[in-house]
């Protein structure tokens, strides 16, 4: 009834993953033995509260900052562990900011065709072609002439989403891509989300504090306990794929919201008290 | 062409300068009837501050537009005053060119390696603080000839601005654009070319521009303090030294004629620069 298809391709272990930052003798623990494994194929939402540690697990898997100990594997490769705590960053695992990392100096187009280039995958006519297509397929026609800076920031993170999948990932490293968009914009990108999903069948790990946004996209849901960050309760969504926002306004998701509403509110309330701020 | 003519930009501009020089007339003109009975009051504390009884300092003592443009038309046919263009133009193209050469490499070298900036950047930071000016003399000194000390003067008060912008300019790159470009399979090489370099370039606009600035304050200065360079036969050793002869020569609508002139040559490039900045930077004009 998932719709999932059961895939090899982009499964991820987190295994008992400790992350200590040591600023001046002073450890914080930002990760404290955080396990949970994420199926190929699958949208894995993690939610918490801002600074609980969760962009850190994110860091980790996409090779931008060391671990202290446990293991990530994807596909049963080790990824990184004690012995080797920061894995290589690569085009296996693209990560979509938050607050976009499109160059600016490069036309949207010239945006989509960079990973390909950089690995020297296809040839410039041909990574245009398929860029072009790409863009296409994701409501982008029209715009792969422009700076970044002359779309909207709607279509900017869809052309970031496009330029991350033209590289053919295992696992998309989402970290809270939609949190700058407005509420309107936000659920027209979570349909178009969906549709790149169902065309392009990539693991999903994405990173947001919105519930709804949360239960509407993922078909789990982790919720992280705060700072030190691990889950609190993991809840499989049983609304089937493929999802439309009709979906918002049924039981079922008003019930899942119900279910786990309490313990996200929990949470946010924990890292109020420690003076982690929004931000 | 004829948008701009009738923009109000463009009228507003217009009036600003016929403003200016219709006061500037009437000031110049105004020596007859005003100075120096006017200042009766203030004589006293004015001559108590040094100045003369039957002199007084008011703009009537300030060539006429009329006698300046008069002037102008005259040394418009003189050999000597394009000379000056010349001279001057040539040196601020040669230091300004040779900052860029140099200036642009060091500053990313520094910007890119913890190496280069360990051992660079002290130097620099330690040369950076004397004024071009107090170089002159060692300059004049250290180069065979006076040209090449002018250049160099004028190179020096570009060299330190692109320095310190391209420097900035790389470090403020956002650290997001380098964790793409390495995921995406990025080498340093591609990193370097594809983020650091575009990345940089408006900080490479923006320091080349006040740059450019500098250099037309520093040679008109070498030009006077040197004797203007190479003065074959009294003909032109640059503006600076067009305005200082001229000074000399007591002819004080040159004075103001060579001003003007040094103005609408630091005006003309900059403009020029604006110009290809925008040009080599495309995506800025978004904002």
């Amino acid at each position: 009834m998932h719709m999932r298809t059961q895939s090899t391709r982009g499964q991820i272990s987190i295994q008992d993953v400790v992350k200590v930052y040591d600023p001046e003798g002073a450890a914080v623990m930002a990760v404290d033995h955080c396990s949970l494994d994420i199926e190929g194929g699958e949208i894995c939402m993690i939610v918490g509260p801002s600074g609980c540690g969760k962009t850190t697990l994110l860091n980790a898997i996409a090779g931008f900052h060391e671990i202290t100990s446990g293991r990530i594997t994807m596909d049963g490769e080790v990824l990184c562990s004690a012995d080797k705590p920061k894995s290589e960053p690569g085009p296996d695992r693209i990560v979509v900011f938050q607050n976009g990392a499109l160059f600016p100096w490069k036309s949207n187009l010239e945006n989509v065709i960079f990973g390909p280039m950089m690995q020297r995958k296809l040839d410039r006519k041909a990574a245009i072609e398929k860029g072009r297509a790409m863009m296409a397929d994701a409501g982008l026609s029209g715009v792969e002439h422009n700076y970044p800076g002359e779309v909207s920031s709607g279509m900017r993170r869809r052309v970031e989403i496009v330029r991350a999948l033209m590289n053919d990932p295992k696992v998309l490293l989402l970290d809270e891509p939609y949190r700058a968009l407005d509420s309107l914009t936000k659920s027209v990108m979570h349909e178009a989300l969906l549709e790149i999903y169902y065309k392009n069948k990539v693991t999903i790990f994405f990173i947001t504090h919105d519930l709804e946004e949360a239960i509407f996209l993922g078909h789990r849901v982790a919720i992280m306990t705060t700072r030190p960050c691990k889950p609190k309760k993991v809840l499989s969504v049983d609304i089937p794929h493929p999802r439309d926002y009709s979906v918002l306004t049924s039981k079922r998701f008003r019930e899942l919201i119900e279910e786990t509403n309490d313990a996200v509110h929990e949470e946010a309330l924990k890292a109020f008290q420690a003076g982690e701020k929004e931000g | 062409m004829r948008k701009f003519l009738s923009s109000p930009a463009f009228w507003r501009g217009a009036v600003s300068i016929v403003v200016f020089l219709v006061l500037w007339e009437i000031g110049a003109r105004s020596k007859a009837w005003m100075a120096p009975e006017f200042f009766a009051p203030f004589k006293e504390l004015l001559v108590a501050m040094g100045f003369k009884k039957d002199y007084l300092p008011w703009i009537g003592a300030v060539p006429a537009p009329s006698g300046v443009l008069k002037a102008w038309v005259a040394v418009l046919a003189e050999p000597g005053y394009w000379q000056s263009w010349y001279m001057s133009l040539f040196r601020v193209l040669g230091g300004f060119v040779a900052a860029m050469i140099i200036g642009i490499p060091f500053g990313l070298m520094l910007a890119v390696s913890r190496v280069a900036y360990g051992i660079g950047f002290p130097a620099f930071e330690v040369l950076r603080p004397i004024p071009p000016l107090a170089w002159v003399p060692a300059s004049i000194i250290f180069w065979p000839t006076q040209e090449l000390a002018i250049i160099f003067i004028t190179f020096l008060g570009a060299f330190y601005t692109i320095v310190i912008n391209v420097l900035g300019g790389a470090r403020s790159i956002d650290g997001r654009y380098f964790l793409a470009a390495q995921s995406m399979g990025s080498s340093n090489w591609d990193i370097f070319r594809r983020v650091i370099l575009p990345g940089t370039l408006p900080s490479i606009v923006v320091g080349s521009a006040v740059g450019m600035g500098i250099t037309w304050e520093v040679v008109v200065a070498a030009e006077m303090i040197s004797g203007g360079g190479s003065q074959q036969a009294g003909v032109g050793g640059g503006l600076g030294f067009f305005i200082w002869n001229s000074y000399v020569g007591g002819s004080y609508e040159q004075i103001v004629v060579g001003m003007i002139s040094i103005g609408i040559a630091g005006f003309a490039s900059s403009e020029l620069l604006r110009w290809g900045g925008r040009y080599a930077t495309p995506w800025l004009k978004l904002r």
